[in-house]
């Protein structure tokens, strides 16, 4: 059914559908509304589970591990700081094998402090060994949420949604919200095997040596990349139900002939695939929409590529000292090609600079001036900069 | 009393019967890496005996996770998990919250060292408590990081010489005082706290049973000698601990919502210096440094200071050694 909802809103609806046992987080800007939406659910008697309105996100975090390895479904959200603050047990929940699933309300790092989106949050914690999906808009992240405890328990991987802050979270949209008939349909109730039940005593989290650290190392590595095909049939599983795809792994858009991609993730997309409408058709770009960062899909990244002279990868947060992260990990994807395209690499929208439909037109011309390994911000102001920087 | 085994073939009974039938319940099996002489592998021991089979185990970082869980071998017999140095209570709190959610009465117990407890975990063991979660948390108190080896945390008692309180000309070992963890723990007005020493088995028994029949949160401090960081034969442990009790220096008593309604009494007080003297931990305050002799004269008034406000002097002859039957009971439920 078509609802206009907040963004919040509409992804605390998505998480109480999928029927969580327990929820753990903590407020920040501008993940607050999801946990404030999911506290009334709470009291209202619309969703029930254990709600723990914890001290700090690392607790938010570490709770969420104790109730999924207790073998309860288990959801949090969280932005920057936040993310941040819970990187250390992040890690400790991929490593762990732990199924859950976290809403990152992606928002820049400090400092300086800034509340406003960009994707440096979710960027600094791609190593942890969680499942990255990014939503270009709001249906998107309620129908991701959804496939996400899927992919989740069937991988027995974390999966995080990431969602932009403010573009996403805190605007009003049309959205169909799944019925929980739909929901059930597509979600079985969660069992997980490795649980702590005194009746099978496991330990789990134990001192491992050198002997065996690189193998339970490279099982996270191939449970990863062996999550590629989970994730693409949650998306067709999901779509046979309600009628909608969210994208797979990644998306191509555009006319067929381009020879030039340009590729994002994220709210960003939505601007891009406007702004490409309105150019000139001789000029109209092939538009990749990068939906799963990790695993990152590098074999169906270069199927897309094919035939391209030029992609430009377009990002949200940077690596300071080396340039784009998203960009050297496309051009290392791409380096496999027999004809690979030249990559250009762009930051644009940090700490919530907007991003106007200008922007496409402005890309393809500075990609022309940018060198094969370059990396460039584009929108920097050199008259706000210090003069020594300019 | 324990009935006897159904007769039946051999091999019929599954894990949780033949659990059900032993004497006593082991939730922490021998063959684990601790030193000789270890008063947390003690003090865990009777813990998880005490509070029986339908439990689930949370344990920070630090010695007693290492040595019990070298893979792929485990000494716990009980559902255990370890995840992080600091967050052993945040843990705990999540699966108490998923056991609830599931309708299951298993209790839960947060383990951790003292820098586990009192320093790096303690946000979330105030959280915890705050949020009055079902579980017990015990804090084996080793007075140091020992997993690290051997470096102060905020429970190391004044004085005491670690790798990160060394002794020199500027210093007499730690020179902060021992954090009084108790009094914040009171300060949340949990049902149940105590203190308890390894030198007291059955008190330790009887501390957890009382705290694990409670629903809600409760803590319990567990006095651990570490024959590696105090710098004593791992054969005196227990005589160590015991003096750490009858000196004043570690008090061992219950509070019920913060109130303080039992001790240990102390019927002859014996001087701080036949504890410090037997640990290399405190050798700096045994030399004819002027400064050593005031040390010991501070930490005597810490102990007397301890005996005073817990009114920990006893009456009678010498009943320490009678396994803390005679705990005095100011009020309080009695069990
Ligand atoms: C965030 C973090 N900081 C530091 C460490 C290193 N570390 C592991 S155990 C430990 C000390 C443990 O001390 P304590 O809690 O007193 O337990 P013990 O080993 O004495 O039983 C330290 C510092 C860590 N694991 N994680
Ligand atoms: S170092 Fe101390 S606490 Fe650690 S195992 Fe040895 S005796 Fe026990």
């Amino acid at each position: 059914m078509l609802h206009a909802l907040e963004g919040s809103q509409a992804i605390a609806q998505a998480v109480a559908l999928c029927r969580p046992a327990v929820v753990a987080a903590y407020p920040i800007t501008p993940q607050t509304h999801i946990v404030e939406n999911i506290s009334k659910l709470v009291a209202d008697g619309k969703l029930k589970c254990e709600f723990v309105s914890v001290e700090s996100e690392f607790s938010a975090a570490s709770v969420v591990l104790g109730s999924a390895a207790t073998g309860a479904r288990s959801y949090t959200a969280s932005s920057s700081q936040g993310i941040l603050l819970m990187a250390e047990v992040l890690f400790d929940i991929a490593g762990m094998r732990l199924p859950m699933v976290l809403t990152c309300a992606n928002r820049a790092i400090s400092a300086p402090i800034n509340i406003w989106n960009d994707h440096q949050d979710a960027m600094t914690v791609r190593d942890s060994g969680w499942i990255q999906l990014y939503c270009a808009d709001n249906q998107e992240a309620i129908d991701t949420t959804i496939q996400a405890f899927r992919i989740s328990e069937r991988t027995e991987l974390p999966v995080m949604v990431c969602v932009d802050g403010f573009v996403l979270t805190h605007t009003l949209e049309v959205v169909d919200m799944p019925t929980a008939e739909e929901v059930d349909s597509y979600l079985p109730p969660f069992t997980f095997k490795n649980k702590l039940d005194p009746k099978h005593p496991l330990s789990l989290g134990t001192l491992v040596g050198p002997e065996y650290y690189t193998e339970a190392r490279y099982s996270l590595h191939r449970a990863l990349e062996k999550a590629l095909p989970e994730i693409e049939s949650a998306d067709a599983d999901w779509a046979k139900i309600c009628g909608r795809a969210s994208g797979g792994l990644l998306t191509v858009d555009g006319p067929e002939s381009a020879t030039i991609g340009v590729l994002a993730m994220g709210s960003v997309v939505s601007t891009l695939t406007e702004a490409n409408e309105i150019l000139p058709g001789k000029k109209r770009v092939k538009l990749m929409k990068l939906r799963a960062f990790r695993p990152f899909p590098a074999e169906a990244l270069r199927q897309a590529c094919a035939g391209l002279k030029e992609l430009i990868v377009l990002e949200r947060a940077f690596s300071p000292g080396c340039g784009g992260i998203l960009g050297t990990e496309v051009r290392a994807a791409l380096a496999g090609m027999a004809k690979p395209p030249a990559v250009r690499n762009f930051a644009v929208g940090l700490g919530g600079r907007d991003i106007p439909l200008g922007t496409l037109s402005k890309l393809l011309d500075a990609a022309k001036a940018q060198g094969n390994q370059g990396f460039s911000i584009l929108d920097v102001e050199p008259e706000r900069l210090p003069p020594e920087d300019r | 009393m324990q009935s006897a085994p159904k007769e039946g073939v051999a091999g019929q009974h599954n894990m949780e019967e033949l659990r059900k039938l032993q004497p006593r319940y082991r939730g922490l099996e021998a063959g684990h890496r601790a030193c000789q002489g270890c008063g947390e592998a003690l003090a865990a021991r009777l813990v998880t005996e005490a509070a029986g089979p339908d439990v689930i185990l949370t344990n920070a970082t630090g010695c007693l996770e290492v040595f019990t869980t070298p893979w792929p071998q485990s000494a716990w017999r009980l559902p255990w998990i370890h995840s992080l140095f600091e967050n052993s209570a945040a843990v705990a709190s999540g699966v108490e919250a998923a056991l609830k959610a599931q309708g299951r009465s298993t209790k839960v117990i947060a383990q951790g060292g003292d820098g586990g407890t009192f320093d790096i975990g303690f946000q979330a063991l105030s959280g915890m408590l705050e949020r009055q979660h079902n579980i017990l948390y015990v804090c084996y108190d080793n007075e140091a990081y020992m997993n690290t080896g051997i470096q102060r945390s905020g429970s190391t008692p004044h004085a005491a010489m670690t790798t990160t309180s060394p002794p020199g000309k500027e210093r007499m070992g730690k020179r902060h005082m021992k954090k009084d963890l108790l009094s914040i723990i009171a300060a949340h007005h949990i049902p149940y706290a105590a203190s308890a020493s390894v030198a007291y088995p059955a008190d330790i028994r009887r501390k957890v049973r009382r705290a694990v029949s409670i629903e809600g949160p409760t803590f319990l401090l567990i006095h651990s000698p570490c024959p590696l960081g105090w710098g004593i034969e791992s054969d005196v442990s227990i005589e160590v601990a015991r003096l750490a009790v009858q000196t004043g220096l570690f008090p061992v008593i219950e509070l019920e919502r913060g109130e303080l309604t039992g001790v240990m009494p102390i019927r002859n007080p014996r001087p701080v210096t036949d504890y410090l003297k037997l640990q290399n931990r405190f050798k700096h305050l045994f030399t004819d440094d002027p400064r050593a002799r005031k040390e010991r004269e501070h930490v005597q008034a810490l102990a007397d200071h301890n005996i005073e406000i817990y009114q920990l002097r006893g009456e009678g002859v010498d009943a320490l050694d009678t396994d803390g039957a005679d705990t005095v009971r100011r009020g309080g439920v009695v069990d």
